[in-house]
């Protein structure tokens, strides 16, 4: 296995509590009675972007995991899965799109909203349904219907959540060149 | 910090066994739930997780909230899957023995009643487990349990870290909730959506800029500390297996092959009382 550096073990420490943190308590509650809007999501799109790949995975299934587990209700291994996957995803994508978080412009948006939007679709569409499917042996309209819904509002709040974070991000790094002679 | 794991400290045998012994016996348990549809086996498990949580002490009003949650997804799951397959059951086992007709293609069949009964019999097995899991295992032996059963241990150590920042996270997330809400920002349901998801940025920005500086703060300090440099570590709360451990993991072990083998000799995974 290779070696992580000490810098992702902690950022995957601080960012699966952070997940957790959000997703457990940070509830807005939506028009949609008992279903609330999770902006966790926007947060692990960010974390991937940053902290890399593996980094991204491991918030998503470490987090994942800890919610189920403290809400008691049994771990959904599907789903929880399908966040490891989009954070993974997410920071391939990442990689291979050269995103740049310190310097986020109009383009790097542009890019970042493309390539969460993509992730959510093939997490919660083809991820998520196929192992319930394999696990449960639910139906296939009923996991597709579901699917819509998270992946719908999961896409929407990483929009707007992760695309802020990452604008407020890049503003806090001195960019390249930023110095001028006077 | 309030208890949010839900642990309960209580003597019982199940409190003795190790966590690492645990986290196998979880895993392998929700695999052997979860490859098979073999009505008996499953019948057998939903028994023998029941009996393990009076073992465990576990009295139901120490639970009762989750019970509550989880008899309501399970209720909503199955009117969900009757509404999008009401045949579904019919394609799984071949046959088709009407009950009654409700309309249009709600037909009432035994096969789909038989198909329901199978997903709440696979619900009701699992859930316990994972109940008694969490509400018998210390949270501070997840970490050195991960690392007993292999996973590396600097992985283990980004969980321990996880459980370690929780508290701290949900203290500062509080604060800054409280100094934005002094400062007007409104999160109710009095403003619309798109204010409300914007008042929730106005929140997560500082609490996540401030917690990738702890993350600089502690991968430093670690590094100081020459974290990283062996092959091995060992752990506070890590505890040796003891007779009892490996019996329950035997046990747990054991089901799991049993549930794969029925699946394989029975040529499918669907246990079929129509043909």
């Amino acid at each position: 296995m290779k070696k992580f550096s000490v810098k992702t073990i902690v950022a995957i420490g601080i960012g699966a509590a952070l997940f957790f943190v959000l997703g457990r308590f940070v509830a807005i509650p939506s028009p949609v009675p008992n279903t609330s809007i999770s902006v966790q999501y926007g947060l692990l799109a960010f974390l991937s972007v940053v902290y890399g790949p593996v980094a991204g995975a491991l918030v998503g299934f470490i987090g994942h995991t800890l919610i189920d587990f403290s809400y008691g209700w049994g771990i959904w291994w599907s789903w929880v899965i399908a966040s490891a996957v989009f954070g993974l995803l997410m920071g391939l994508s990442a990689k291979v799109l050269k995103m740049d978080e310190a310097d986020m412009g109009k383009k790097g948006l542009i890019k970042f909203n493309l390539a969460q939007v993509v992730c959510h679709l093939i997490c919660w569409f083809a991820v998520a349904p196929v192992l319930d499917v394999y696990m449960m042996g639910e139906p296939w309209d009923k996991l597709l219907a579901q699917g819509l819904m998270a992946g719908v509002a999961n896409a929407v709040t990483t929009a707007i959540v992760g695309s802020l974070l990452c604008v407020a991000y890049a503003a806090t790094k001195t960019k390249a060149g930023s110095l001028t002679k006077e | 910090m309030t208890n949010l794991f839900n642990y309960i400290d209580r003597p019982s045998p199940i409190h003795r066994l190790t966590g690492a012994c645990k986290l196998v016996c979880l895993i392998t348990w929700s695999l052997a739930a979860m490859t098979s549809f073999y009505t008996p086996l499953l019948c057998v498990l939903t028994v023998a997780a029941l009996i393990l949580f009076r073992v465990a002490r576990l009295r139901l009003k120490d639970i009762s909230f989750m019970v509550g949650i989880m008899l309501v997804y399970i209720l909503m799951n199955n009117v969900l899957i009757f509404l999008f397959s009401p045949t579904h059951g019919t394609t799984l086992y071949g046959t088709q023995t009407v009950l009654f007709r409700i309309a249009g293609p709600y037909v009432v069949t035994a096969e789909q009643l038989f198909y329901h009964f199978n997903v709440i019999l696979k619900n009701a097995c699992t859930i316990p487990i994972v109940l008694l899991f969490v509400c018998t295992t210390n949270p501070s032996e997840f970490a050195a349990s991960l690392n007993r059963i292999g996973v590396s241990y600097r992985v283990s150590y980004a969980v321990a870290l996880a459980l370690r920042y929780i508290p701290d996270i949900q203290r500062e997330f509080r604060d800054i909730s409280l100094a934005q809400q002094a400062r007007g920002t409104e999160m109710s349901k009095k403003a619309s959506l798109v204010s409300r998801l914007k008042a929730a940025s106005s929140i997560l920005i500082p609490l996540i800029l401030s917690s990738m500086e702890r993350i600089e703060t502690i991968s430093n300090a670690m590094e100081l500390r020459g974290f990283g440099k062996g092959k091995k570590r060992t752990w506070y709360s890590g505890r040796r297996f003891s007779k009892l451990d490996l019996l329950a993991m035997a046990v747990c072990v054991g089901l799991m092959l049993l549930s794969l083998a029925l699946t394989y000799f029975n040529g499918g995974r669907y246990y079929n009382p129509f043909v």
